[in-house]
């Protein structure tokens, strides 16, 4: 049996031919806190199609997927203290929070493992961190208002979830939009969590006290709530930044045929879990140029591109983007400067 | 007999579990990083078995390990001095509470249910955003390495005998453990039954303290939402170690063992049986039953 694997790392080895160091062997692990949403739905989904397929074409020996039951910090770190008794070469982790599980991501580091954290990243310097520049994405929402509002006005701000990072960056990077377009005004500001129907609710609440609002600048599944707040309320439809949910593409398609209606929509691709794999992959393959903070662009659609990509997302889904091997590496030369 | 071996036995059987599906835990390394997060869980299952022992319930006792957690990674190093202030009050506070449900009469169950969104709320302000680092001290301590025996072992052996020398063998002990045993053949023996649910519940906040404390000296940086699992896992401790809900019943290395079996159970094991993501969570409560349930229908049979 062993003799068979021998022969077959060494096949692998001669066809790949690439490889800086052989990868068949190494066995990746997916530490997850939460898969309770549709956008974790869409990351677990993501994830499985890319390493079912690395597993297959022998690039790596396992890549298994470990979700805890609670969001809870101590049970994830419990979780990757396991895995480095399971002897894992690397970890791909999704963290329940950014400091609280240094740790544990510290010893694994210590017993040699490759640590690559994502979306949920973590702090410990040993560890690599995969980041969507979202301060850039808030900046770009105002850049294209200026594109659809080219007189200004009144914007209404729709915030994500309080005390989040990615809360914190996507708001920095609007206020700094706002101050290099001073045509606009944000005259308003109401917390939507990310979700359609608090969005709804809050923007409904806020409405009678606000003045004309041009444009709404929003994290991202708050885009089609919002809308449905300026119907009920029958007021004047503003132009609203969207989040590349399902509800939200579908609204602006509608609204496109029927008079044109213009935006713009952007978000993190779930499938950001799959890159996070294959920056561990290339880490383990010896390459030792990677540096640990990686920033990769987010997912955006225009007036163009948005309905070629509507019937690719699942009823109530996010638009993700999968990497290849290829796109993932060309990703990391983006980072090396 | 066989009542009071359960809880090693279990223990047991899940480290048997574990040996066969990967042998490569079992070691001193395995032990340390199997074990080092189940200090924090014994010592707060230890705090829940004082409450118990006095016929009471604390619903509070996760969000207040982790309001200890967010002083300890905040207060404690910039301001060592506030910090120790703080947590002492804190068990001021739990010994208040204590006196509060019995000159009142209140359920104890209600006053720490409410009680714990009060230890959140100020975990949040203490701490709003994760973060924080952990007193250099309490780090050497905790990432202690002895000869021989892993660090998480010794904790664990340490605990126990302390907790049960205090509760089992002195007869101060012995009046605490009364008063939920028989709290009116105590009164009219001229204890006073106020006292005995104040130190009760002043034990509590004290291992709850400590509990926080080792909980951050692993993590090494906290979150307001650190705690939270360990009010159910600390009970289920108690009552996997032989403990009863009513009647003074309780066992401090019962307990111990409980909350070791519960933090293997729940982790490593699930960990290496390599379950498909999608039944993992399941799974996890899937055990807790099976382990609970087997312990009732043991302790049946004995009567």
């Amino acid at each position: 049996m062993k003799k068979l694997l021998v022969l077959s790392v060494f096949a692998a080895m001669l066809a790949s031919g690439t490889a800086l160091a052989d990868t068949s062997g190494k066995k990746i692990a997916f530490s997850n806190n939460y898969a309770g949403n549709s956008w974790r739905q869409a990351m677990l989904d993501s994830y499985g199609i890319v390493t079912k397929k690395a597993v297959e074409d022998k690039v790596v020996a396992a890549a298994d997927v470990f979700t805890t039951a609670d969001k809870e910090v101590p049970t994830q770190a419990a979780q990757v203290q396991n895995l480095i008794l399971q002897g894992y070469d690397a970890i791909v982790i999704n963290a329940a929070s950014p400091d609280a599980l240094n740790g544990a991501i510290k010893q694994a580091c210590d017993a040699g493992i490759v640590v690559v954290s994502f979306d949920g990243i973590v702090t410990e310097p040993c560890a690599y961190r995969v980041v969507v520049d979202f301060k850039d994405m808030g900046k770009q929402e105002v850049e294209q208002m200026a594109k659809f509002q080219p007189k200004g006005g009144n914007l209404l701000e729709i915030r994500g979830l309080a005390g989040t990072s990615i809360d914190d960056a996507i708001h920095a990077g609007i206020l700094e939009g706002v101050a290099a377009h001073p045509e606009f005004k944000i005259v308003g500001s109401v917390t939507g969590d990310w979700d359609q129907t608090t969005a709804q609710k809050a923007v409904a609440t806020i409405l009678p006290s606000l003045p004309d609002v041009v444009g709404i600048v929003d994290q991202g599944g708050d885009g089609y709530g919002a809308a449905q707040a300026f119907a009920a309320a029958k007021k004047p439809r503003p132009t609203i930044i969207m989040g590349n949910r399902q509800d939200e593409l579908k609204w602006w398609k509608e609204q496109k045929e029927k008079d044109g209606y213009k935006t713009w929509s952007a978000s993190i691709a779930p499938g950001v879990s799959t890159l996070a794999f294959w920056v561990a992959q290339q880490v383990l393959d010896g390459r030792k140029d990677i540096p640990h903070d990686l920033l990769v662009p987010y997912l955006a659609f225009t007036q163009d591109d948005f309905e070629a990509a509507l019937p690719k997302i699942k009823e109530g889904g996010v638009a993700t983007h999968e990497y290849t091997q290829e796109e993932a590496i060309a990703a990391i030369k983006a980072n090396i400067k | 007999m066989l009542r009071g071996l359960l809880p090693a036995l279990s223990l047991a059987l899940v480290l048997i579990a574990i040996a066969w599906l990967n042998p490569r835990a079992i070691s001193y390394f395995g032990f340390n990083l199997m074990l080092n997060l189940a200090i924090p869980i014994a010592l707060a299952t230890i705090a829940q078995m004082f409450v118990i022992a006095g016929n009471e319930l604390d619903l509070s006792i996760g969000t207040f390990v982790g309001f200890v957690g967010c002083v300890t990674a905040t207060w404690l190093r910039d301001a060592p001095l506030i910090g120790i202030v703080v947590l002492l009050g804190s068990i001021a506070v739990y010994a208040l509470l204590g006196a509060l449900i019995h000159l009142r009469n209140l359920p104890s169950i209600v006053v720490t249910l409410g009680m714990s969104f009060v230890w959140q709320g100020l975990a949040i302000l203490v701490l709003p955003k994760p973060g924080g680092k952990a007193p250099d001290w309490l780090l050497s301590i905790l990432s202690f390495k002895p000869p021989y025996i892993p660090f998480p072992i010794l904790a664990a052996l340490i605990i126990a005998a302390i907790v049960h020398f205090g509760l089992m063998r002195t007869s101060y002990g012995v009046i605490l453990r009364g008063s939920g045993g028989n709290a009116a053949a105590l009164r009219r023996a001229g204890w006073s039954l106020l006292r005995t649910k104040i130190v009760l519940f002043a034990l509590t906040g004290l291992f709850g303290v400590l509990s926080g404390m080792a909980l951050i000296g692993i993590t090494t940086s906290a979150d307001a939402n650190i705690g939270n699992g360990y009010t159910l896992l600390s009970i289920a401790g108690v009552i996997l170690g032989g403990g009863e809900f009513v009647g003074g019943r309780v066992s401090p290395i019962g307990a111990v063992l409980g909350a070791l079996t519960l933090a293997l159970a729940a982790s490593p094991l699930l960990t290496f049986m390599h379950i498909p993501p999608d039944w993992q969570v399941a799974a996890n409560g899937a055990i807790l039953i099976i382990v609970l349930a087997a312990r009732v229908l043991i302790s049946r049979r004995e009567r």
